[in-house]
């Protein structure tokens, strides 16, 4: 146990666990918005990301980054680069939930049904991306030279962890503004407490869900962006562990909560930040799951109790 | 009753299947090739699968009066997937060689099936250490294994890179952990720390820290590309400048191409003769026949189909007569010169490792590293 | 029975099943007890397969196919898992994202108490003074395994069952990847990344002069296997139709009233996760037996995600439906090896095609098809 390391620059510690946990938590609203209404676990969310982080590429290499542009250019990748991503994993969520769950809802399936038909369809989409773009990684352009923005009771916090952590703040921020007081907020509040009471009150409920999986897929798409300018790779399976720690931020912070999601992605990166300093980076995965399972232990529905508008019981 | 005896009819009809077809000619046979040709690995193994598919062509083409085939099997790279295959190859008798394992997991898993079968194997890219301590007499390997590689790279990083301070990493898997082991054993006081990755791993932060921290002039990495490309990516970004020391694990054109610029002065050690000093026109044709160079484990690939396609051109028929003749084999090869100890590993002297740098994304081959 | 138009495509297959199914239990007694004599009889007879027309579906008919009878061996194997999680998701209704936990807790059992090569063995031998070929006999090693994996799973259900079910996923999921990488990290018990060799069959340790369990032929072990397949069909037969069964039904449907009924919900989840946890042990046992070695990157999550849609495509609640979902998910990625690279692809199309044209799965238990149809009509109502 290495607690020189860890208490020795404790505060290095927090800020990568942030960074890494804001990318979590973007990823984890998608799962939490579309549980909140549906009481579904979407597992297909991850491959939603991964396309997000290919489209990043695509939209890059079409404009023809390469590290060496100006500040304006790189300003319009980033622009350029955020449409492509959040476009590209918006319509995804909207297909999957199209083809795939809107039947499986008409039937009123049981969630186990949906959960094997997520689990097919990220199959494909990884596979398809898998033969399409090779096993390996795919490396990205560096968009941004990491540099110190500022130094705060001696701990650097880089431009790129000050832009990713902030941007989630931001869009996190946005999306709670945006259900909660907006009239299509409303109505998915409306359709996540009663889906049936909504419909009598004239709610589109097909049109909420969609909404949703828009909404889950372009917060993906935005993560996907600060994902390929921090990271800088891809691969066609680099949702599948991406997705499950969302998913357990999600659930760590009261699934179907938009807060918790927060919370829980935040405090996930950090918990693995830290057992990854004081052990080996091996051991991380493993805090992350203890953390979870002791969390679930004193507070069976999360750290901050689900809800999507109000508390379930 | 129409069941059963239909049941009896099917019995009855039993067909005799295809395990029958012994080969009558006089010159030839048929080579079983497994390993993990599809899926997440397969990178790493195609380019040997593509060696020794022209290695069997070449010969072919050269002699029309002695046909070889090779039938591949694909194990994904799990044990569990190779272990049928090795019950289906060791059962139907005109198989008379194997090319295998790809990977040390599958090899271990497999080695004890093929030698109750008496099917000699050979071996491309299978390195872990212990692999030749198991006591079976029909594994050998074209490739040198990871204890001598680590050997090499201490050496290389006293004499060369005059490392001061050195950041062991390894990916937890046999091949990763068996050479940095080595490694650290033969640098003893000047490795300043250490840190264990995992497969698919994407966020090297706590890695990273632990870097600067140790205030590491060399980071030794032992693992593939798909956790070292971003894992060197995030380090240059944050400002690390020790200078990078992988194996031939990252000897393969996807890592420079995933790392990027980044990847830039790494070097990467591997048992294996740039193109120019092996002779032979092996690199050209590679090239010529799949668009790309031969990555990691072309040429050993090619080695090993050619020191079975030699045996069968010299008569060698049986299995045992085969496993004979490898045992034996005493010649150059594209890979290195080709000579087996009684372990089955390559004579340890014969082993000879380079050092690569990569400059502009290609690998460059930079000088040998003598064993002391 | 009316059709729902709902029920759509494939409602020629699904009438078809029905058909079958109601012609048989139409059958008198003692027939139908041939009829499953001859199957099983034909289960026993399935890895000699050679009738002239039936030989295309050994997968070693093509070219680099794989060994029939150690396919046949995997598909009893899953079918031994798709049995134990079937009482998990199927009987009791808790969904278990971490199965592959248990099946790797049996399997690395075998490794570590029975193998010469394994740390512990190894340890042991210093202690007392034992001789290098000493290890604990394989017939020992199957109630540690069993007793392992149930202690585990009761471990795990404990805290974890009191939860909800979509909770329960993610935890035991989670659970699944502990175990994977616990045994991976620990060098000093587990054999680490490096796995363990020669894990011991019915007849010891891996040899050449095994004639029965041997290295080279299959068969015997698919023998072996099916057996225990059948044993294991029998007692989860009993076990389903007693009050313990019922129970499980009860507590599915509706917990609360089961609850009100005097049922303990809680403590009959927990039997449920115990039993599926032994049987998930079970066939770890028996994987790791016939391999003769084990690595951890085998028991990934991957493969836990795997033996649950087994279940579901099967049809969950029902033995023969679960049985015929395994077989499929392990026999047809084998069969279609031409596909190599695309094999996956049209194996995760395959599985979101069968659960949208038949999402109570293809062999679905009369009484969870029922359910299902209940849950359609009140969609009707409500909408």
């Amino acid at each position: 146990m290495n607690f020189d390391e860890l208490f020795g620059h404790l505060g290095q510690h927090t800020v990568d666990g942030l960074a890494k946990g804001s990318i979590y938590a973007l990823v984890a609203l998608g799962y939490t918005l579309v549980y909140g209404v549906l009481k579904l676990i979407n597992f297909a969310h991850s491959e939603v990301f991964m396309i997000g982080t290919f489209a990043v590429l695509g939209v890059w290499n079409l404009l023809g980054a390469d590290g060496t542009q100006g500040v304006a250019m790189t300003l319009l990748l980033l622009a350029a680069g955020l449409l492509g991503g959040a476009l590209a994993s918006g319509a995804t969520a909207v297909a999957v939930e199209r083809v795939a769950y809107r039947r499986l809802r008409q039937l009123n399936a049981p969630p186990l049904i949906f959960l094997i038909t997520a689990i097919g369809i990220s199959m494909v989409l990884s596979e398809t991306f898998g033969i399409w773009q090779g096993r390996l990684v795919v490396g990205m352009p560096t968009l941004i030279k990491q540099k110190v923005a500022f130094t705060i009771f001696g701990t650097e916090v880089t431009n790129t962890q000050l832009i990713t952590i902030v941007a989630a703040l931001v869009m996190m921020f946005a999306l709670d503004q945006f259900i909660n007081r907006t009239r299509y907020g409303r109505g998915v509040r409306a359709v996540a407490q009663n889906p049936d009471a909504a419909a009598l009150m004239g709610v589109n409920k097909d049109r909420v869900i969609m909404l949703i999986f828009l909404l889950g897929g372009l917060l993906a798409g935005a993560a996907a962006l600060l994902y390929s300018v921090r990271y800088g790779n891809t691969r066609f399976n680099v949702g599948f562990l991406l997705g499950l720690k969302a998913f357990t931020a999600a659930v760590l912070g009261g699934i179907g909560n938009l807060r918790g999601a927060l919370l829980g992605g935040l405090l996930l990166g950090v918990v693995e930040v830290y057992a990854a300093t004081l052990t080996q980076s091996n051991w991380e995965d493993v805090a992350a799951f203890v953390v979870l399972v002791v969390v679930l232990l004193f507070r069976p529905t999360g750290l901050l109790g689900e809800s999507l508008g109000r508390a379930r019981a | 009753m129409g069941l059963s005896a239909a049941l009896l009819g099917m019995a009855a009809c039993q067909d005799a299947g295809s395990d029958d077809t012994t080969d009558s000619a006089a010159c030839g046979g048929k080579i079983a090739i497994f390993g993990a040709f599809t899926g997440p690995n397969a990178g790493l193994v195609i380019p040997s699968l593509n060696g020794a598919k022209l290695a069997v062509k070449q010969f072919n083409a050269a002699n029309p009066d002695c046909k070889v085939t090779m039938q591949d099997f694909d194990t994904q790279g799990n044990a569990d997937q190779a272990t049928p295959i090795a019950n289906q190859v060791a059962q139907d008798q005109s198989f008379t060689s194997v090319i295998g394992g790809h990977f040390s997991g599958e090899s271990k898993a497999t080695m004890a099936t093929y030698d109750a079968a008496g099917l000699v194997m050979v071996s491309p890219s299978a390195t872990a250490a212990e692999l030749t301590t198991l006591g079976h007499k029909n594994f050998f390997r074209v490739v040198g294994n990871d204890d001598t590689q680590g050997e090499a790279a201490v050496t290389y990083i006293k004499n060369v890179l005059k490392g001061q301070k050195v950041f062991v990493i390894d990916d937890g898997q046999t091949y990763g952990v068996g050479i940095i082991d080595k490694v650290k054993a033969g640098l003893g006081a000047t490795v300043a720390g250490s840190d264990k990755v995992q497969t698919d791993q994407q966020n090297f932060d706590a890695t990273i820290s632990k870097i600067k921290s140790a205030k590491a002039d060399v980071i030794a990495y032992g693992g593939y590309t798909n956790e070292a490309a971003p894992l060197l990516k995030q380090a240059r970004a944050a400002g690390v400048t020790a200078k990078f020391l992988g194996f031939d694990g990252l000897y393969d054109p996807g890592f420079p191409k995933g790392a990027g610029a980044a990847a830039d002065g790494a070097v990467v050690t591997c048992p294996c003769l740039p193109a120019a000093e092996a002779g032979g026109t092996f690199s050209a044709d590679f090239t010529k026949e799949y668009g790309e160079a031969p990555g990691s484990y072309g040429a050993e690939g090619y080695d090993g189909a050619t020191i079975l396609l030699e045996g069968y051109k010299a008569g060698k028929k049986t299995r045992a007569e085969l496993q004979e003749w490898v045992r034996a084999y005493d010649k150059q090869g594209v890979s290195k010169y080709l000579k087996f100890a009684e372990n089955g590993d390559v004579d340890k002297s014969k082993v000879v490792i380079w050092s690569y740098d990569i400059t502009g994304g290609a690998f460059k081959p930079q000088q040998e590293i003598k064993l002391s | 029975m009316t059709e729902t138009p709902n029920e759509g495509r494939l409602s020629g297959v699904s009438n078809f099943f029905a058909g079958v199914g109601n012609r048989w239990r139409g059958l008198p007694k003692w027939q139908r007890g041939i009829g499953f004599l001859a199957f099983v009889a034909f289960l026993y007879y399935l890895p000699l397969l050679g009738v002239p027309g039936l030989t295309w579906l050994r997968t070693d008919s093509i070219e680099g196919g794989n060994n029939w009878a150690g396919v046949l061996f995997t598909c009893a194997v899953y079918v031994l898992i798709a049995l134990g999680l079937n009482v998990v998701i199927g009987l009791a209704g808790l969904l278990d994202l971490g199965y592959v936990g248990f099946f790797a807790i049996g399997a690395y059992a075998v490794a570590i108490f029975g193998s010469t090569q394994s740390p512990v063995v190894k340890s042991l031998q210093d202690k007392f003074d034992l001789a290098p070929e000493w290890a604990i006999t394989w017939a020992i090693c199957i109630p540690i395994a069993i007793a392992l994996a149930m202690i585990s799973g009761v471990i795990l259900g404990w805290p974890t069952l009191r939860l909800r079910g979509d909770y329960l996923a993610i935890v035991t999921l989670g659970f699944g990847e502990i175990i994977r990488i616990v045994i991976r990290n620990s060098t000093n018990w587990s054999g680490g990344p490096a796995g363990i060799a020669s894990i011991p069959g019915p007849q010891g340790a891996p040899s050449a002069d095994n004639h029965i369990f041997g290295l080279i032929d299959a068969k015997p072990w698919y023998w072996l296997a099916l057996s225990i397949v059948l044993l294991v069909v029998f007692l989860v037969r009993r076990l389903e139709n007693s009050r313990v069964g019922r129970s499980w039904l009860a507590v599915r449907e509706d917990e609360d009233a089961a609850a009100v009924m005097g049922v303990n919900p809680f403590k009959f989840k927990m039997w449920a996760f115990a039993i599926g946890a032994a049987l998930g042990g079970l066939s770890g046992f028996l994987f790791a037996s016939r391999q003769g070695f084990i690595e951890p990157n085998q028991f990934n999550a991957n493969l836990s995600i795997l033996f649950v849609a087994m279940v579901v495509v099967g049809g969950s609640g029902n033995m023969a439906g679960a049985a015929l979902g395994a077989v499929l998910l392990a026999y047809l990625p084998e069969r279609f090896r031409d596909f190599s690279e695309y094999r996956f692809l049209v194996f995760g199309l395959a599985l979101v095609l069968v659960m949208l044209l038949r999402p109570q799965g293809l062999l679905p238990s009369k009484r969870r098809a029922r359910e299902l149809k209940d849950r359609q009509e009140e969609v009707a109502v409500g909408a």
